[in-house]
């Protein structure tokens, strides 16, 4: 472990955009670090200054508070710090807007994410791009079906399920997050993504990945006793090897 | 100013209804001691349990004596306990029901609560709360794993998890035990600060701590009412058959929970809203006195008036308000719609506005005051330091765009342990040097005053500590680590490379808490020392204004209900220091003419 | 002090006024007490011959009520905020459906037909609240009031307890309808954990009806005071008490009853 690599200042082939963060490899992302980075700058530079505001109050010399300057000193930064919140708010609204009050891109890869305790699935739609019907009932992750898929729906007949999430680069893509027992918190850092997959809801999300890679996928909501060993690893990769992942798994499925 | 009574503890024992000394006393002083010492204990086994939790963290090979390797339900009913002793037990239950009981009464001139045996009831429900919740130690399958929050279906379904079963039910118990006390409590705060103040004492002459106080009641009288509400239903849950939040096809271990939950179809999110709308006011009500006292000791040892008296006083009562509107911000990432995320952000953001002019009020009281560094200003210091820290990464968190990156990572730890756990702490620690002389006072003799020279070893260990300990967590968020993991090493494919990075830092923040705990020692030398050997405080120690000091005020309401022959009366707002250059001349509450030390 | 409070009471107050008028307000006040000492309000507000001036229990014939009743007022609302709690999660989980297994999306929720003996009910509750404020006010009937000062027996205890005992008795009576409408409910096999809708049927008509089990144990209380307590103060607190707390019980079971009779 180097000095680089717990400062910050990264090194790594993985180019962090600063102050810690992962690398960046969705499309939505680099919006959200400058965001994050003008945010921290902000708040160091409030916090620097404000001690420093103290303790140079403290340190001088006794002197009384005329009323008007007092005055002043309130309401002027008073004033200026509404502003600063209110930009601050209104950048971040429009990126939250960019992010989530519109649907995917209709031509969005559909893929299903379930958590169960303690393990991530994933659930391509085949060919036909329609996922088949689940049951509760039939979620028997012992027996090769953790999310349930009814085999006698013929739209579920081409379903492929996977523990790794794999992704095209390049290519936006629709979640829909599902949950089998517990709120379970799915998340990728280097995406820049997390949202609870809340049991009895559908919850969809939607990016775009742009760097191929191999990243973590987590659990970020407390779900039990194996919380903290339940991931996945998320695969980027060109489209060509998307397909011919998918065609792997498809005569895998198929034997 | 007539005269003083003069004491006798002999015909004031006499008194059938205030019996100091009895366990069961009505008395406020003597409640609010019983409630510092819970607290005391409370936050004594609360941060035993931190440490193991970094510890085990740190070095999760090592064995726990007596009790063999931290298993990860442990380490999570470790997190639970944590939580749930540190917001429950200590930060609502000390600032708000320990000092407000001992001082509370005597800062707006009455001579007790307005009911008194409601009061005594309080304090024993709450004790009895707390034995409820250690007894889950010892339930089959051990403490409950789902946190202090206990989403559902986690914590409505038994077999979800180890300390499922029996330890989260006696955690439901002791939490609605704790809501009907707290409940309980608040009503007797409302009705002494509105019923109960002397004559001449005006609501905007009361001191910010009652403000603090007061807001803080109306908060919990709100807050816990919801949240006991969730707790039925959680219950009904469990033991009903009933399915609020428990959806259908719900499958569990591998077991459909639909037959025992009926045909419902119920949403975990309901309880997320309910127990956030509890939750968020909660933090409020942790902190809010600890503003009014900071507020207080700083004008005190700076010698000057708060700067916007009435500000101070609006924007509690804005913070108050806000609190209540602002619960959806936990939320941004749990399945709440978008639009909502947007609302409550707005909310959220607003809530900034009223704590910045705290701040501001706080640096304009002591800008170029050259203030008195008593142990407790150097800890009301420390308090607005912690909380300019703290707060400042609320608004990161506020934006639900950047909440998303950062939802339940090690930078919402830092953010709320700064500006909640530590901000807290320090009020507490500020109330406690301060008001020693009255935790200490008896019937006989004034009270005593805490070691200087210990306190400041304390404060300087303390804040140290704190910066050490919880600075470093925003790092390790910002690196993307999740809290809640039991484990941060040995863990498998990529998620292993991400939580091996900042492992270093772990270590660094671990022996952080390991000298912040240690920096407590001085502080438990000091409080054991100075109870038996402490420095006789005398009559107002600190010069200060507010009438928890007025002399013989102690004296008297310990005395037979128709001796005291003083009429306790106000002629001014607290903090009247007058004379800018002469940090001398101050104005009591309680002396229509100047006084001069 | 012994006994006569008021006549020193009165001799001290000429000297603190004038005491007062000398403290200049430029001087003395910072601004922060807009209102001077001579505040008009009365409890708490600082006139010169405000009760609280005086010890503690000898502040005023309605001293001890007036902060008892604010008290109550507090509890009842935060018991408001109860309620409020479980009729908005009430609402929530009525609007809420799911997607079935087909992207069909269903909403389970089946509405429970109310027993129409709940209609009685309510009727028993109205009127007993009725006789409750009946027995409210003789506890404060003036002339009545006046012979207790003057040592002349107990006359509000016995005109006020037919009135408070009715009014128990009206309570159970309502207990027992409420008890019978779950009986009615159980025969057609509804039960608590049938339907979401019957979840709440049975959650709010338990949880209203555990408070009203705490009314009638007040009302019993008042209707011991009335009977043991000598003091006519103490009585007047806890029939007054008790009986604010019925008429909110009662208030928040019309607004419930509606709830469950009209908006499922």
């Amino acid at each position: 472990m180097t000095f680089a690599s717990i400062s910050g200042l990264s090194l790594s082939p993985q180019l962090s955009p600063g102050w810690f963060l992962p690398m960046d490899a969705s499309s939505h992302g680099p919006a959200l670090d400058r965001h994050l980075l003008l945010n921290l700058w902000i708040a160091g530079g409030l916090l620097a200054l404000v001690h420093l505001v103290l303790l140079v109050g403290l340190l001088a010399r006794r002197k009384g508070l005329g009323k008007r300057s007092a005055r002043a000193a309130e309401i002027l930064p008073l004033g200026f710090l509404v502003l600063l919140f209110v930009g601050l708010t209104v950048q971040a609204e429009i990126l939250w807007a960019a992010a989530r009050y519109t649907g995917p891109d209709p031509a969005a890869l559909q893929v299903e994410v379930t958590g169960m305790q303690f393990a991530w699935y994933f659930r391509y739609p085949g060919e036909d791009a329609r996922f088949g019907r689940t049951e509760p009932k039939l979620v028997a992750p012992a027996e090769g079906n953790p999310v349930g898929l009814d085999r006698g729906d013929e739209a579920g007949r081409d379903d492929l399920v996977a523990a790794e999430l794999v992704l095209p680069e390049g290519r936006p893509v629709d979640l829909r997050l599902r949950a089998v027992d517990v709120i379970h918190g799915f998340a990728v850092p280097e995406m820049r993504l997390k949202q609870n997959a809340v049991p009895g809801q559908t919850i969809h999300l939607h990016f775009t990945p742009t760097v191929a890679g191999t990243y973590a996928i987590l659990c970020t909501q407390l779900c039990g006793s194996g919380h903290y060993r339940m991931q996945a690893n998320l695969r980027v990769v060109s489209p060509d090897d998307f397909e011919k992942w998918l065609a792997s798994k498809r005569s895998g499925a198929a034997q | 100013m007539s005269a003083n009574p003069t004491p006798n503890p002999a015909q004031s024992r006499s008194s059938a209804t205030q019996k100091p000394r009895s366990l069961f006393s009505a008395d406020h002083r003597t409640i609010g001691r019983q409630y510092l010492l819970l607290a005391l204990v409370a936050v004594a086994v609360g941060t035993v349990l931190s440490l193991l939790m970094r510890l085990h963290l740190t070095w999760p090979d090592r064995v726990l004596p007596f009790h063999g390797p931290i298993l990860p339900e442990d380490y999570l009913a470790l997190v639970t306990f944590h939580g749930t002793l540190m917001v429950f037990f200590v930060l609502t239950t000390a600032p708000q029901n320990g000092f407000g009981n001992l001082i509370l009464p005597s800062q707006i001139g009455a001579r007790g609560m307005a009911f008194p045996r409601l009061n005594c009831a309080s304090f024993w429900l709450t004790t009895l709360s707390m034995m409820v919740l250690l007894s889950a130690t010892f339930a089959p399958g051990g403490g409950p794993i789902s946190g202090w929050t206990a989403y559902p279906p986690l914590s409505a379904v038994a077999s979800a998890g180890p300390g499922q079963g029996m330890g989260m039910d006696l955690w439901l118990a002791s939490l609605t035990l704790f809501s009907l006390a707290t409940t309980m409590a608040s009503v007797n705060t409302l009705t002494t600060v509105v019923r109960m103040r002397c004559d001449g004492m005006t609501w905007n002459r009361l001191p910010l701590t009652v403000w603090g106080w007061f807001t803080a009641a109306l908060l919990s009288l709100l807050a816990f009412s919801v949240l006991l509400a969730a707790l039925v239903l959680l219950f009904c849950d469990r033991h009903a058959g009933t399915s609020f939040f428990v959806p259908m096809g719900d499958v569990v271990n591998g077991v459909l929970q639909d037959a025992k939950h009926g045909s419902g179809n119920g949403s975990p999110l309901l309880w997320l809203h309910l127990f956030w709308f509890f939750g968020h006011p909660e933090v409020y009500i942790a902190i809010l006195p600890g503003m009014g006292l900071t507020s207080m000791v700083l004008a005190n040892f700076a010698r000057r008036r708060i700067f916007n008296y009435n500000l101070m006083i609006a924007t509690t009562l804005l913070i108050g308000f806000l609190g209540i509107l602002v619960w959806g911000h936990h939320m941004f990432v749990a399945g709440l719609n978008p639009f909502a995320g947007t609302a409550f952000s707005i909310s959220t953001m607003a809530i900034a506005i009223p704590s910045s002019a705290k701040v501001l009020s706080w640096l304009a009281t002591i800008w170029r005051s050259r203030p008195e560094y008593r142990t407790a200003m150097l800890f009301a210091l420390g308090f607005v330091s912690l909380f300019v820290t703290g707060g400042l990464t609320g608004p990161i968190l506020a934006q639900p765009i950047l909440d998303q990156y950062l939802h339940n990572t090690f930078f919402v730890v830092a953010h709320f342990h700064l500006i909640m756990a530590m901000a807290g702490a320090f009020g507490l620690f500020s109330a406690t040097y301060y008001w020693f002389p009255q935790i200490t006072a008896t019937a006989a003799r004034p009270g005593r005053l805490m070691s200087e020279g210990l306190g400041r070893v304390h404060f300087w260990g303390t804040i140290l500590g704190a910066y050490a300990t919880f600075l470093p967590m925003h790092i390790t968020g910002l690196e993307g680590e999740p809290r809640h993991y039991a484990q941060l090493t040995g863990i498998p494919g990529q998620a292993g490379h991400l939580m091996a990075k900042p492992m270093l830092m772990q270590t660094h923040i671990t022996y952080g808490a390991i000298f912040l705990v240690l920096a407590q020692i001085p502080f438990l030398v000091n409080l054991v020392w100075s109870f038996r050997n402490g420095r006789l405080a005398g009559e107002n120690p600190w010069a200060a204004t507010t009438m928890e000091w007025k002399p013989g005020l102690f004296l008297a309401d310990l005395a037979d209900e128709t001796s005291p022959e003083e009429t306790i009366s106000v002629y001014r707002g607290p903090c009247d220091y007058r004379d800018g250059n002469n940090p001398a001349t101050f104005h009591p509450q309680w002396v229509s003419e100047s006084v001069a030390e | 002090m012994p006994g006569i409070l008021t006549p020193t009471e009165t001799e001290r107050r000429p000297e603190r006024r004038p005491q007062r008028r000398t403290d200049d307000p430029d001087h003395g006040d910072h601004g922060n007490g807009r209102r001077p000492p001579t505040d008009k309000r009365t409890g708490g507000g600082g006139d010169g011959d405000n009760w609280n001036d005086r010890p503690q229990g000898s502040r005023g014939p309605r001293e001890k009520l007036k902060r008892y009743r604010l008290g109550v007022f507090f509890a009842l609302a935060g018991d408001l905020m109860f309620f409020v709690a479980i009729v908005s999660a009430f609402f929530v989980s009525q609007a809420s459906g799911r997607f079935d297994a087909y992207n069909n999306y269903i909403n389970p929720w089946l509405p429970t037909a109310i027993p129409p003996v709940l209609w009685l009910n309510t009727a028993v509750l109205i009127i007993s609240s009725v006789t409750a404020e009946i027995a409210r006010r003789k506890m404060f009937h003036q002339f009545d009031v006046m012979e207790e000062w003057f040592g002349l027996g107990k006359p509000t205890s016995r005109r006020a307890m037919p009135w408070l005992a009715a009014t128990a008795f009206l309570g159970l009576v309502f207990l027992a309808g409420q008890w019978l409408a779950w009986q009615q409910l159980n025969v057609q096999g509804v039960f608590m954990r049938s339907n979401v809708s019957s979840h709440f049927f049975f959650l709010i008509t338990g949880v209203h009806g555990i408070h009203l089990v705490l009314g009638v144990g007040a009302l019993v209380g008042a209707l011991l005071s009335l009977r043991y307590s000598q003091q006519v103060e103490n009585r007047q607190i806890i029939v007054d008490c008790s009986v604010w707390y019925w008429h909110s019980m009662g208030v928040f079971w019309i607004f419930l009853f509606a709830l469950l009779a009209f908006f499922q």
